[in-house]
């Protein structure tokens, strides 16, 4: 009977001893409504919760040993795997970058603080475009931009020929897919908004609409579109596509681009956003409200907004930068991408959180698989 | 006890040894092909591009990977021990003594092996954020979501992996050993010591090896209780997959694969050291 | 089975043996007590929370406001598209079950009549694959299955792609007597065939290691009788190497059945999800659409419905597990 109540006794303990053991070192700050940060100031190691591979180390490592803190980084791979996290509160996070619908999701719950503007001098190298105006944060209260992008077809030359028709068709006309010989060699998104946006686009409506209507007619496409697909895959469109395993491919610009890059012949492949017009997206830095160390954050914003790191960023993941004083610093062959840097933004979108109706788009989504 | 004389003979037994030849290369093919193209001079995964070990030497140099394999066989190491405790005490509860709400209990065994992933993901994002909330506020303390989160969380669903295993290997079996051995004035604790005790020791282990697996191998539930700079190594694999699958997380598998076939060669030398054996 | 305690040792008093199963009562209470402890905080307590989201109602954001409580998403589990993805999950969990437990019996069988020293080792080269990376080893077999990869080479190279060639060039009489699946064999990337094939790699261990643990403790010498009693090999394995072994494919076929059901990444790498199955449909409310009460509602029902399941098999007199 002793030995019963020493062994629950032991287990007991050790999970105090395990809870106790974590505390150690984090000091927990003011959060929220915290005094005013200074320029340049720290007030503790960084914890910055970010996409994958989207920072140069070496921009990290320069970080650290100017300001002499530490920089832990983790990595999420969707806004909606992160946005849980933080909305729970107590994350232990200091900064995040969200993408646009997700900043406005973010703020209305009250889950991001706002910007110290005097602690980030350097908001004056961004380009106007995205200072203000920005349909998720208009004023630029809650964020500043990070990198943008768009989403479009990744496509293999070899297989469409040179001549590709820049559409849609290539995935919603049936005609045009048996024409190209492309049926079961096609990927797109695992994602309600990025490919109910694609058919909704090809269709001639916005990709942020609210009509049930519109957005039925959408599913009917997608729900055809399925079986010529290979595959739903949000994470190695861009692997399969060099593999040849598919000839068309749903996907980030910037991944694209790395992906070709490294391909024996990089003329082979071509990206594109349909003419019917597609995604435009920003990721965002945005500071979490109850950040244990806020003035690190808005230390490291100032640093990343400084033109030579922010010229640093885009020259290492090829995305392009919101930063107009980096321009000069940024690869001339890079600037001169129009898949970095598209010519003409008119038909592009933000996908902006559409609130109650974002179940609609998943509900569609599921059953158009079927 | 052990029946290795009844071996069976003729045309079963080369049906068997066929049978289990053909699992082991199913389980080791794409293992093979891993940790090939680990040392494949090529970022993509699946073209063989010369051989190289420099895939190792980016793993070696990114701090975040080395220090998250660290955590990795820290929780793992931990609530596997804890787990095979707690999990074997209640499979000997459940299996040898018949007692009130034991049913209940028998539920609440099972529920960590039913439950979705996400679903206990987001049930203990929910609690721990709550629990260190409330405790912080009540005793001014200054926990923080991390090791002792993750590790909380892998015990609480091994726990009952391991049970199962164990009690498969408790149930109907022969009692009259241990009554034998108490008939001669052995002790309970004796008894159990010197006979229990080894007869569910491939239980125990098979357990424990269950409960390695899904501690090293958990991604989804670990995702959400873990803290800044204090996640495990799957976790860290899983983002990087999503910017693309370069043979470094290749190299990363063959790494945590060796690490954790030290871990259990330690613990088999800590065992036969301290005068037991692992076998039946 | 003989599980329950045999009566106490001769000439005992009512009233001693009334003290004698009190006292064991309390010995296996005390035994199970730091598990049970442990579960109730860090388990039963979550779980309550989250029972608890599937009343509350989503709100703009796609955060759940704790009031109004309702049973809303209840009412959704009506809709036909969730019947049609839970009969498809259900078909893929039994048919991974089966092949499982067909494959692992006689493996678990060979490894259990080994001299001890070499069933621990063939046991842990059982686990060792499971040591690498499960999102990894997706990704192997996607490396495998893929086109050109060593799944097709092999398929050409035993003549399988013209045999089912064949098989599907027959005519449409007897067409019906040829599963579906066959025309993904040759590449089953992206198929059903793929899924299963993923899910019986996935979680074949977690029916090994019960049928193991179950058999090796089966006195093998019964086996020995029943053949000297001139039973056939069949009849052997039927009267008596199952029965006693029942607890160990039952604990492995839960053990398979379950996480099958609920499976989300192994369907994805190397299904393309085109076919939603329960566990993306219970990811995709949590991750996606943010509607966390729907997402909980179904994982509650899903839940409860497992555990029934196991109540009544051991209600039915299998109790041992």
């Amino acid at each position: 009977m002793n030995s019963n109540f020493l062994l629950r006794l032991v287990a007991g303990l050790a999970a105090v001893t395990l809870f106790a053991s974590c505390g150690g070192s984090d000091d927990q700050g003011a959060s929220g409504e915290s005094a005013a940060c200074a320029v340049d100031q720290v007030d503790g190691d960084l914890n910055l919760f970010n996409w994958a591979e989207y920072i140069d180390p070496d921009l990290k490592t320069a970080f650290e040993e100017q300001y002499g803190v530490a920089v832990n980084e983790d990595n999420y791979d969707s806004n909606e795997a992160m946005q849980p996290i933080i909305s729970a509160g107590n994350s232990g996070y200091d900064l995040i970058v969200p993408s646009d619908y997700m900043v406005s999701i973010l703020i209305e719950a009250g889950d991001v603080a706002p910007v110290q503007r005097d602690a980030v001098p350097n908001l004056v190298n961004l380009d106007p475009e995205f200072a203000s105006g920005l349909p998720f944060d208009p004023a630029g209260e809650y964020s500043v931009p990070y990198q943008w992008g768009t989403t479009g077809l990744g496509v293999d030359l070899a297989v469409v020929g040179e001549d590709v028709p820049h559409t849609w068709g290539l995935v919603f006309d049936p005609e045009l897919r048996a024409e190209l010989g492309i049926d079961g060699k096609i990927t797109l998104l695992n994602d309600p908004r990025e490919t109910m946006g694609a058919a909704l686009k090809y269709l001639g409506f916005s990709l942020n609409t609210t009509s049930q209507d519109e957005l039925d007619q959408a599913k009917a496409l997608v729900s055809e579109a399925t079986g010529g697909l290979a595959a739903y895959e949000s994470d190695q469109y861009d692997e399969l596509l060099a593999s040849g395993n598919t000839a068309v491919a749903h996907g980030y610009s910037g991944n694209f681009l790395v992906q070709f890059d490294e391909a024996d012949d990089p003329d082979q492949y071509t990206y594109f956003v349909p003419d019917e017009g597609g995604t435009r997206w920003v990721d965002n830095m945005a500071v979490v409200a109850d950040a244990p160390h806020p003035c690190t954050a808005h230390t490291f914003m100032n640093f990343l907004l400084d033109a030579e790191n922010g010229a640093a960023l885009t020259n290492w993941n090829y995305y392009a930068s919101p930063n107009a004083a980096a321009v000069e610093f940024i690869d001339q062959e890079v600037l001169e991408d129009p898949v970095v840097y598209p010519t003409d933004t008119s038909t592009l979108e933000f996908i902006a959180d559409t609130g109650d109706f974002e179940t609609n788009f998943s509900d569609a989504f599921i059953e158009a698989k079927g | 006890m052990s029946g290795s004389t009844v071996k069976p003979k003729g045309p079963v037994a080369a049906a068997l040894t066929v049978n289990a030849f053909l699992v082991y290369a199913f389980f080791f093919l794409p293992i093979v092909i891993l940790a090939v193209f680990s040392f494949s001079d090529d970022r993509l995964v699946g073209r063989w591009g010369g051989f190289t070990t420099s895939w190792y030497g980016e793993f070696w140099n990114d701090t975040e990977l080395t220090s998250s394999l660290w955590v990795s066989l820290r929780v793992a190491a931990v609530s596997t021990v804890i787990s095979v405790v707690l999990g074997t005490m209640a499979a000997l509860g459940l299996e040898r003594f018949r007692w009130k709400s034991q049913r209940f209990f028998d539920s609440v065994l099972y529920l960590p092996i039913i439950i979705p992933d996400v679903t206990m993901a987001v049930m203990m994002l929910l609690f721990f954020t709550w629990g260190i909330d409330l405790t912080n506020e009540a005793f001014g303390t200054n926990f923080a979501k991390g090791f002792a989160t993750i590790t909380l969380s892998h015990i609480a669903f091994s726990i009952s992996f391991v049970s199962v295993v164990v009690r498969a290997r408790l149930a109907g079996m022969s009692l009259e050993l241990e009554e034998a051995a108490r008939d001669l004035y052995a002790s309970r604790w004796k008894a159990f010591r010197h006979v229990t005790f080894p007869q569910i020791v491939p239980g125990i282990a098979g357990g424990a090896l269950l409960a390695l697996t899904l501690s090293l191998d958990d991604v989804v539930i670990t995702q959400f209780v873990a803290g800044p700079g204090g996640t495990t190594l799957p976790v860290r694999v899983f983002s990087l997959i999503r910017k693309g699958v370069t043979p470094v997380i290749n190299a990363v598998s063959v790494v945590m694969l060796v690490a954790s076939l030290l871990l259990v060669a330690l613990s088999v030398a800590v065992q036969r050291l301290r005068g037991g054996s692992i076998t039946g | 089975m003989n599980g329950v305690a045999p009566p106490p040792a001769v000439e005992a008093s009512p009233e001693t043996e009334r003290a004698a199963l009190r006292a064991d009562a309390w010995r296996g209470f005390l035994l199970a007590a730091p598990a049970y402890v442990y579960l109730m905080v860090f388990f039963v307590v979550p779980l309550g929370i989250v029972t608890m989201y599937s009343f509350a109602t989503r709100n703009r954001q796609g955060g759940t406001d704790l009031q109004g409580w309702n049973l809303d998403s209840y009412a959704r589990l009506d809709e036909p598209i969730v019947r049609t993805i839970l009969f498809r999950s259900l078909w893929l969990a039994v048919v991974t079950t089966v092949i499982c437990l067909v494959i692992a019996y006689p493996f678990a069988y060979f490894i259990a009549t080994r001299r001890p020293a070499v069933r621990n080792v063939m046991l842990v080269f059982v686990m060792i694959p499971f040591w690498t990376n499960f999102l990894v080893r997706n990704y192997a077999w996607r490396v495998i299955l893929e086109n050109d990869g060593i799944w097709n080479d092999a398929v050409d190279a035993t003549g399988t792609d013209t045999l089912v060639d064949w098989l599907l060039g027959l005519p449409h009489w007897i067409q019906w007597a040829i599963p579906n699946w066959i025309e993904h064999l040759p590449s089953p990337l992206f198929s059903e065939v793929g899924i299963v094939l993923g899910l019986v790699y996935g979680f074949l261990p977690f029916m090994i290691l019960p049928l193991y643990a179950a058999i090796e403790r089966i006195d093998l010498s019964l086996i020995e009788a029943s053949r000297d009693l001139y039973a056939s090999g069949r009849q052997t394995l039927r009267r008596v190497l199952i029965p006693l072994s029942m607890p160990g494919i039952v604990a492995g076929s839960i053990l398979v059945f379950v996480p099958s059901l609920g499976a989300y990444v192994t369907p994805q790498i190397l299904g393309g999800d085109k076919e939603t199955l329960l566990g993306s449909y219970i990811v995709v409310q949590f991750l996606t659409a943010r509607n966390w009460p729907f997402g909980a509602a179904l994982s509650v029902v899903l839940v409860a419905v497992m555990l029934l399941a196991t109540r009544i098999h051991f209600r039915s007199g299998g109790r041992a597990l």
